[in-house]
């Protein structure tokens, strides 16, 4: 009797150790990839990489300029497709909850999510690039748009639902029709959540390459033009990694760096937002 | 070249369901009309207006503010952008593709020469290095993440719950081209070191066999683990989340140790816990930027670990850019197309598993682990 307790509390401490040993292995990539993306990015990020073109090839030096602006111009293109269908549907969803319709549209924004993103490039190449014959800007704001919208649903789905019933109950008491009462108190008070989760998507969305490869394509020169060829950040650092020069390897580490401190700080301050509304469901 | 084809009368696709199409057609608007007679109007005894039932409803119909009317349009037709376009993508990917669905049939899924210049194309290499891959990824990375997901849940002090979460959702943040870029520099030179140390009588076995070069689909299975655990492990959370706290105490008072406890909470979520392997699994057939840049891109099937191989997202990333003809871009179109349904069916399954186990209504009692019972 004594040996077998001694043994199942054993197995316990065992299995224990066995769990911590998982969460150890699981955060070891994340530190060591951290570590080689600050430490070999540090180095080769200044001044020049965010204001200077690409240089010819061959000579040294030269930045990323035009991919940085590219981003911008294809990620905010994306999201104006987004936001207002993400956050149209995600309040939808949530003051449909449980009805078969809402059930139906987050199944839907689920299976979004989970479409691999090249299949998204695909798909946005056979609508928006091949009946044009023209990689642009536009096309591949569509596919991140695409890639944006379940995101942002589910996020405003969750937020909108994290608001306190009484709140609407409370207004709708006061004489409020149920869509002014949405309008005016609940959608305020879950909006820091709503747009912590724009932020959290465009964060994500910023660092996609794959649906970019054939909408947006790449471009080594200088363009604001939504209907011409354009250069992202992630499609320049796929460039220049898998490259054969030291020099673009090392550009390619900056523009690692760059979009990881993205993530690091929209992931930052989304945990800042979603702390209030958090703290405002409990009631504390 | 012989003269030009008579031209045939173009046929849609699907055809012979027009009768059904009209039938139903028709039975919806027998319906409506039938609903709108039912209806009683409020504002005449002679029933005059019942020429015109449907339209008479919509005005005789529960007082309903303006406002509302059009708050509940507006979303529900945003709502339904959405599910339109899940739909697109299926009919616009299956169309574009139809040129070699009907040029090849099954035979592009059952043959392995893949050569664009001479119009060949058997996609058999793509489907085994997807599978393989994701496969060996889920092996890895099941384990690990359920791991992850139990001491988050059950075992970890609440101070240090939020911030292990916090660095796990980091890890399913971080672009996949950093992870590229990370297998490229740094993981693919060690597995490279590694494969040098592997004992040489082991190399007979097909598992190891292959060049020494770090390209390989070793590194792929592991950096596609990586990027899987954040997912499986966070819906693998969600999900002993769900298990009432009431299975816990019960297991605790017939004095369960921590572990059997555990094996209570998982035993209980189990379905659930399926589901969110799944749902890794469609993640990790996805995953393109990283794996392309690791696995070494030649289209051949091997056992070998360290063999180069080719994936289905990857011969797409690829070659889509430069694809020599119309037939090529076809053909990677159809890898996308059945990309497109795999996902499409791993996500439905995992999502419903899921979605039963975190909607529970009623709460099953279980009895515990075996063990406890003779323990006792």
């Amino acid at each position: 009797m004594n040996l077998r307790s001694l043994r199942r509390r054993l197995t316990s401490h065992f299995m224990s150790f066995l769990c911590v040993l998982a969460v150890l292995v699981a955060l070891v990539p994340l530190g060591f990839i951290l570590f080689f993306v600050v430490s070999q990015g540090i180095g080769s990020i200044n001044f020049d990489f965010f204001t200077q073109m690409p240089k010819p090839v061959g000579e040294l030096g030269g930045g990323m300029a035009n991919a940085i602006v590219g981003t911008l111009l294809v990620c905010g293109f994306g999201a104006v497709l987004a936001v207002p269908i993400g956050i149209m549907s995600g309040i939808y969803v949530a003051q449909a909850a449980g009805t078969q319709r809402a059930n139906v549209v987050r199944f839907a924004a689920d299976i979004l999510n989970g479409i691999p993103s090249i299949v998204i490039g695909v798909f946005v190449y056979a609508i928006a690039v091949s009946p044009f014959k023209q990689f642009t800007a536009l096309a591949g704001g569509i596919a991140l748009g695409v890639m944006m919208i379940p995101l942002i649903t589910r996020t405003t789905e969750e937020m909108v639902r994290m608001v306190p019933g009484t709140m609407l109950e409370g207004a709708l008491a006061l004489g409020a029709t149920r869509s002014h009462a949405m309008v005016t108190v609940v959608i305020p008070s879950a909006l820091p959540g709503i747009v912590t989760g724009v932020v959290l998507a465009l964060a994500r969305i910023a660092g996609e390459t794959a649906p970019l490869l054939f909408t947006a394509s790449n471009s080594r020169y200088w363009s604001t033009n939504l209907l011409q060829p354009i250069s992202t950040l992630p499609t320049q650092v796929f460039a220049y990694a898998t490259g054969p020069y030291d020099d673009w390897h090392r550009q390619a580490w900056a523009g690692a760096l760059v979009l990881i401190t993205l993530v690091l700080i929209c992931s930052i301050l989304a945990r800042f937002a979603t702390r209030r509304l958090e703290r405002m469901q409990t009631g504390s | 070249m012989t003269a030009l084809e008579p031209l045939r009368p173009f046929e849609p696709p699907l055809s012979f369901l027009k009768p059904a199409v009209y039938f139903f057609l028709f039975r919806a608007v027998a319906l409506t009309l039938r609903a709108g007679l039912r209806s009683q109007p409020l504002t005449t005894q002679e029933g005059s207006f019942r020429f015109f039932p449907c339209i008479l409803n919509i005005m005789n119909r529960r007082k309903v503010s303006v406002g509302d009317f059009l708050f509940k349009v507006g979303t529900s037709s945003f709502a339904l952008v959405l599910v339109f376009l899940v739909a697109a993508i299926g009919m616009v990917l299956c169309y574009q593709s139809w040129p070699t669905i009907r040029e090849f049939g099954l035979n592009f899924w059952r043959t392995t020469t893949w050569d664009p210049v001479l119009g060949d194309f058997g996609a058999l290499p793509f489907i085994w290095g997807t599978l393989y891959s994701s496969l060996l990824a889920l092996l890895i990375a099941t384990p690990i993440s359920i791991g992850v997901a139990i001491f988050i849940s059950e075992l970890c002090p609440q101070r240090l719950k939020q911030s292990l979460v916090f660095l796990t959702e980091l890890l399913a943040a971080i672009p996949s081209i950093v992870y590229g870029m990370w297998g490229i520099f740094v993981l693919v030179p060690a597995v490279r070191t590694f494969e040098g140390w592997f004992p040489e009588w082991l190399r007979a076995f097909p598992l190891f066999s292959g060049p020494r070069v770090g390209v390989s689909m070793f590194s792929a299975a592991l950096i596609l683990a990586v990027m899987i655990i954040p997912f499986t492990s966070s819906v693998a959370r969600e999900v002993l989340k769900a298990v009432p706290m009431a299975q816990r105490e019960t297991a605790y008072a017939l004095g369960a140790t921590r572990w059997e406890v555990t094996r209570v909470a998982l035993h209980y979520a189990r379905v659930g816990i399926v589901g969110a392997i799944m749902l890794g699994l469609g993640r990790a057939f996805g995953e393109t930027m990283a794996v392309t840049m690791v696995i070494g891109n030649t289209p051949h099937m091997s056992l070998s670990l360290f063999e180069t191989q080719y994936t289905m997202a990857a011969v797409i990333a690829n070659e889509f850019v430069e694809a020599a003809n119309d037939l090529h871009i076809s053909a990677l179109i159809e890898i996308g197309f059945v990309l497109f349904i795999v996902t499409f069916l791993i996500n439905t399954a995992s999502r419903l598993l899921i979605w039963g186990m975190t909607h529970q209504r009623k709460q099953t009692v279980r009895t515990p682990v075996k063990s406890l019972e003779t323990a006792a």
